[in-house]
């Protein structure tokens, strides 16, 4: 009896520790997760502020570059959350006054649309293709597209500039499309994916009459849908971030788009690059609010811990 | 009866050869974009490096590789590279693989902590760049920061700390993708295996070493080899918040193929560009060489 009570008191001793241990950890890894949101926190309450407060908050850090300071500007740099009042002038001068800005960001949707749209189309059709026969060739074809997709850009960039050029599509929006359409990324992921569907499922169509056409369109097509969705945030995430294949592909600073175009921006316009950063990150915050576990099965099938 | 037979087998060939046609079919536009856009012009970047220039092609074999070594800028901006590499990719898969013990580990509010760590892949680089300016700037908030406790003035951004900033940033950009990769692989080792360990009283840490290090091993590197491709993109970063022309210590391998871009050095620009696909390979290759000795004896 005496016994038995002892070892109770040890288990609730170690419950309790155990207890404590978690909060612990849970305040820690809290801190940090809220650390990880501030960025994109300050960034957003940030271009509520007025261009004055903006220039009188961190004038000092932008206006260094210039020559003559000649207005007044604060000794100290003042990190804000909260602007002294809320105010859209940042917005409405971006948005109506400053074109230049919508016209690079239409530069990134021209750029990156048309990427998303047909490599998933190409890379379906290659899946697929690797899925249903797995012969000697196709394993090295898979592996060399891996090696592809496993190389850097610093690797990858010289022989699409010089296809480009023999095409003559540098300069071109092309010279980023095409590149990016065949990019084997999407057809790895995708693969991994079909290749966890039964062979069962197809068999038995294929014993009903179905054609290869129709397995592809009504039953692989529909079973990957999640796979689809997942893959199509990765490639939207990696090319509305791009910055290499632009400064090397395109000479003219017109067509590049935001993300090139963001880091330029002078001390004269801080005032509302805080509104052209957040107005930049909205679509792949939406994206992420609503395919959030699209991505996060994404990744994880990317990790081929499932497949 | 011997007739239909072949007559049969000729037919189903037959069929065989029209699957194979179709499934060609399927695979044609990738693999022909492929091939154009990435491994036929890579062959001529091969031959590129071998000759002296376009134009005469004279075989010149490793002159253009000894020239490119022999580039103090070169040099420079790989040894930056290597170094952040060496310093980020570490720390990026620990670190990660912490957060994802933690997270697994039973954590309230799992997937709302989740959601905070990913949410920075999510973000472009070029709208944070503004906040990290503020942050590490001479005049900046971290600078205000540690002068309270006493500690001088760093130029972050333009001394031998530049590097520390672009780590951070790296590590805050990284490090959500790797963990949930951390925790897909943790949640799928057997309980079966771990609850045995526990009634043999193995501990925390004997249980972390022997058992769940070797289910992770194929995970481990594949975040390794992600975060290290993902370390070669780092030039995003520096690119936004330095422009073309970095302190020296942020001086990195895309900085020097944008320079040699500009200056249109085919041979240069091949032979750096195979040099970095050779080096890339042999990384990758070690690291399968060591997952598959340390993993071999776990299935799946």
């Amino acid at each position: 009896m005496r016994k038995h009570r002892r070892s109770r008191q040890t288990i609730s001793i170690r419950l309790r520790k155990k207890k404590i241990k978690s909060i612990i950890a849970f305040i820690i890894v809290g801190a940090f997760g809220i650390l990880f949101l501030m960025p994109i926190i300050l960034t957003i309450s940030n271009s509520f502020m007025a261009a004055s407060e903006i220039t009188s908050n961190y004038g000092i850090i932008f206006e260094t570059s210039d020559t003559g300071g000649k207005k007044f500007i604060s000794e100290t740099v003042n990190l804000k959350f909260i602007p002294d009042m809320v105010s859209f002038n940042q917005y409405i001068t971006v948005l109506l006054k400053s074109p230049e800005y919508l016209l690079k960001f239409w530069n990134s949707i021209i750029l990156v649309g048309p990427i998303v749209i047909f490599q998933l189309t190409v890379a379906c059709l290659a899946a697929y293709s690797f899925t249903r026969t797995r012969g000697r060739l196709k394993e090295i074809l898979f592996f060399s597209y891996i090696i592809v997709m496993l190389m850097p850009y610093q690797v990858t960039l010289v022989p699409n500039y010089l296809v480009s050029g023999w095409l003559n599509i540098l300069d071109t929006y092309w010279a980023i499309w095409l590149p990016g359409i065949f990019s084997p990324f999407a057809v790895y992921l995708l693969t991994k994916f079909m290749r966890k569907i039964p062979t069962s499922v197809i068999e038995a169509a294929q014993i009903d009459g179905a054609g290869e056409w129709q397995i592809f369109r009504t039953i692989c097509m529909p079973l990957c849908k999640s796979a689809v969705y997942s893959v199509a945030i990765l490639i939207f995430i990696d090319y509305w971030n791009m910055v290499e294949q632009p400064l090397i592909l395109l000479s003219d600073a017109e067509m590049h788009p935001l993300s090139v175009f963001l880091s330029k921006i002078n001390s004269g316009e801080i005032g509302l690059a805080f509104a052209v950063a957040t107005i930049y990150m909205i679509p792949t915050l939406l994206v992420f609010l609503y395919g959030e576990d699209y991505l996060v099965e994404g990744i994880t099938y990317q990790g081929g811990i499932k497949g | 009866m011997e007739s239909l037979k072949k007559e049969r087998l000729k037919s189903k060939k037959k069929h065989d050869r029209r699957a194979k046609f179709g499934w060609a079919l399927y695979l044609a536009p990738s693999l022909i974009g492929v091939l154009v856009f990435f491994v036929l012009p890579f062959v001529v970047v091969i031959y590129y490096s071998l000759v002296d220039n376009p134009i005469s092609h004279n075989f010149v074999f490793l002159d253009n590789f000894k020239r490119v070594l022999g580039n103090a800028a070169f040099r420079l901006a790989a040894g930056n590279t290597l170094k952040f590499s060496l310093i980020a990719v570490p720390l990026a898969v620990v670190l990660s693989l912490i957060l994802a013990i933690l997270l697994e580990g039973g954590l309230p509010y799992k997937s709302q902590l989740r959601t905070f760590f990913l949410s920075p892949m999510m973000v472009p680089i070029a709208s944070i760049v503004l906040i990290w300016q503020v942050l590490f700037h001479y005049n900046g908030v971290v600078n205000n920061m540690l002068a309270v406790f006493g500690v001088d003035k760093i130029d972050w951004m333009k001394s031998a700390y530049a590097p520390v900033v672009i780590v951070l940033l790296f590590l805050w950009k990284n490090l959500g993708y790797n963990m949930i990769l951390f925790m897909a692989a943790l949640s799928s080792i057997p309980k079966d295996i771990i609850e045995v360990a526990q009634l043999e009283s193995a501990t925390p840490w004997q249980i972390f070493f022997y058992i769940k290090t070797r289910y992770l091993s194929s995970t481990i590197l594949f975040v390794t080899i992600m975060s290290l491709i993902n370390s070669f993109k780092v030039f995003r970063e520096v690119y936004l918040l330095t422009g073309d022309y970095p302190y020296d210590t942020l001086y990195l391998l895309q900085h020097f193929m944008n320079n040699t871009f500009r200056s249109l050095d085919y041979q240069k620009l091949s032979a750096a560009a195979i040099i970095m696909a050779i080096v890339m390979i042999v990384i990758i290759g070690i690291l399968f060489l060591t997952e598959s000795r340390f993993g071999k004896d776990v299935e799946g």
